[in-house]
């Protein structure tokens, strides 16, 4: 059966779940650390820790699970040092979380050595697309449990940020830390448990690129994934279901030039690549305005002001 | 002790202090990693400083970091992040070759005069896009320029595959070579290229700009309070747009050093992190111009040590990264003890 355009279609499906998903956790976590009041510019280096770690863990032990598993853990240590260094007066987030980059970077890169040649255990996929006979199809549908688990993670952070005690003292916290002291909240410890479990999802988000897709571990894996995250957030509108479909918008987009290619189209390979950022400046820039803020933002976040 | 003494000190000591607890915090992980800390510092310093063959390879890659330094620095003074280095750095590069590719004829001083102001407009203009947009329509300007850094890569990626593409360049998309009689050339007894020269002066400009004229002192009152600066009517939107330009024009400018002192051609190579690398300077010489020229000669330093710790102690060379990530965390930490500190000092005086 000839697919042509309609292959397309489906390669750009496939590519939004699977360049997604790596995303999907990035944001979430940068999410939940942005909605606390802290900007974490570090997650490049957290994703980068954490698909070494991932990869690591997954070659020694042999299961990938354990793999992904440390890999949030290593991501956790990262973050709550970014938080921990921001609780200090007049430590800039921003320019922390870009030495953050630089040192998870430097560490993934420095202890990762080893691991560039040997191939480790690599996490099991789903095949949901068994019922059809188009390859390209089937191809599309192999889809990582991982995904399913950041479905799960969005659906569930958003509820709790929404309707419970914990997600309100950090909505509180992250809205104004004024008020938050007032009503006796422990500030700083709001703002590192959150970025720590923001620096978790991240970690495993990197794993999820060094374990199933691309599925190696060398130092040119990450190609500003984390960095991203900032960006998919704010189009993502900080709501956690918001990120889930920004983050297979972006991963549909990276998708469109290389299945274009597979039916002749040649062009724009990088152009395509930038569509995300492109749209994501025109989204701020058309959202923003100096009498009015960004719809959702939390109010403590140095981005709005 | 006397107050301007003190003043002067605080810092000093301070950036001092930092660098040593990074270097002890750096001992301790490669001690950890089964190296000899004193002798991997002993190796560094041969490396970077040791003889004048390894001083010029630290000034070489000292000359960029001077300017993508600028690029966050100046608009520092507004009190904006900006960390479109790497964007400018990569726009300045590919307007400095493709106009030099449209003059084949013109001598090379003509040529390079043209390369090097096509370069500081490109930059100049791509980081003018953050300024306005922070300031017109109030669009944080550190995602912004982090977004224009991405953009600028895509369209570098896609001009030299498609239009400006040399068909010899298989593996690796360049655009055609701008001539070896229109390369910059070194300085008369080195090997140093004339990157270095221009680095130092644009640093000494931006810091004669910013602390002894009108303009500076104005770009100061809006980044200390910018309603202050509008009630006294500065024209903050005019500041923002000049300076973010007159940073993306040092970034630019380093473009086209990379251009025409090194490669020849505009390729991916330019996007080759000078631009963040950049930001790590800016902050460690706290925004001033005069401190970016021995910051960046000190990280130069340590990235030029690379090669050499990697052959005599077996350290991958993500080492020097490390590093650099360990003194950027520190010199941030210790931003939480001036104030504190001079405190201590008074009452020890006392």
């Amino acid at each position: 059966m000839e697919v042509g355009w309609w292959g397309v279609l489906i390669a750009v499906l496939g590519g939004a779940i699977r360049i997604g998903t790596p995303f999907l956790f990035v944001s979430l976590g940068e999410c939940l650390t942005e909605k606390s009041g802290r900007i974490n510019l570090g997650l490049e280096g957290t994703l980068v820790m954490g698909a070494m770690t991932g990869y690591a863990v997954s070659l020694h032990s042999g299961s990938p699970w354990l793999g992904v598993l440390c890999a949030g853990l290593a991501g956790m240590v990262l973050g709550a040092l970014h938080s921990w260094i921001c609780s200090f007066q007049r430590v800039n987030d921003i320019a922390v979380g870009i030495a953050m980059m630089l040192f998870g970077t430097g560490l993934a890169f420095f202890l990762g050595k080893p691991y560039i040649q040997p191939s480790a255990p690599r996490l099991p996929s789903i095949d949901l697309g068994a019922w059809s006979d188009i390859p390209q199809l089937q191809a599309a549908l192999q889809i990582n449990a991982l995904f399913l688990v950041g479905i799960v993670v969005a659906v569930v952070l958003g509820w709790m940020l929404k309707n419970t005690a914990w997600g309100l003292k950090v909505r509180v916290v992250g809205e104004s830390a004024d008020a938050a002291r007032a009503l006796g909240l422990p500030v700083d410890r709001i703002r590192i448990l959150s970025t720590a479990q923001g620096g978790f999802l991240a970690g495993i988000g990197g794993s999820y690129l060094s374990l199933y897709y691309p599925f190696n571990w060398s130092e040119g894996l990450s190609s500003g994934q984390g960095l991203m995250a900032v960006a998919l957030v704010i189009f993502a509108r900080w709501q956690p279901i918001g990120c889930l479909w920004v983050s297979l918008l972006w991963g549909g987009a990276a998708a469109l030039g290389p299945s274009l290619q597979s039916v002749g189209v040649t062009g724009g390979y990088y152009i395509f690549n930038a569509i995300p950022y492109i749209m994501t400046l025109a989204m701020m820039i058309i959202t923003c305005s100096p009498k009015r803020t960004l719809v959702g933002v939390p109010r403590e976040l140095t981005v709005t002001r | 002790m006397p107050q301007t003494l003190n003043k002067a000190l605080e810092p000093f000591l301070i950036i001092v202090g930092s660098l040593t607890v990074s270097m002890v915090l750096f001992g301790i992980f490669v001690a950890s990693a089964g190296a000899d800390p004193f002798e991997v510092y002993q190796t560094m310093y041969r490396a970077a400083f040791g003889t004048s063959f390894s001083w010029q390879n630290t000034l070489v890659r000292a000359a960029p970091l001077m300017l993508t330094a600028l690029c966050t620095a100046l608009p520092g003074y507004l009190g904006l992040i900006i960390i479109g280095g790497e964007g400018a750095v990569v726009m300045g590069g590919l307007f400095a070759a493709i106009v030099a590719l449209t003059m084949p004829t013109a001598p090379p001083i003509v040529v390079l005069t043209t390369m090097a102001l096509a370069g500081m407009i490109a930059g100049g203009v791509w980081l003018m896009i953050g300024g306005a947009l922070r300031h017109y329509r109030a669009v944080n300007e550190t995602i912004s320029s982090l977004l224009l850094n991405y953009i600028a890569i895509a369209l570098l990626n896609h001009l030299v595959t498609s239009t400006f593409r040399d068909p010899e360049s298989l593996n690796h998309p360049s655009t055609h070579h701008i001539g070896e009689a229109n390369m910059i050339g070194v300085i008369p007894g080195t090997d140093l290229h004339w990157g270095l020269v221009f680095g130092i002066v644009a640093c000494v400009i931006a810091w004669f700009l910013m602390h002894h004229t009108v303009f500076g002192f104005a770009s100061q009152i809006a980044g200390g309070n910018v309603r202050a600066a509008q009630v006294a009517g500065l024209p903050v939107g005019r500041l923002i747009l000049i300076i973010c330009c007159a940073a993306g024009a040092a970034g630019g400018l380093a473009g086209m050093l990379e251009v025409a002192a090194i490669h020849g051609r505009a390729n991916d190579t330019l996007n080759a992190n000078y631009g963040y690398a950049g930001i790590l300077v800016a902050f460690v010489a706290r925004n001033n111009p005069l401190a970016i020229i021995p910051v960046a000669v000190l990280l130069g330093g340590i990235r030029a040590s690379s090669g050499l710790l990697q052959r005599t102690h077996e350290l991958p060379d993500a080492t020097v990264l490390v590093m650099q990530g360990i003194i950027f965390l520190v010199i941030l930490f210790s931003e939480t003890l001036y104030g504190r500190f001079s405190r201590l000092q008074k009452q020890g005086a006392s």
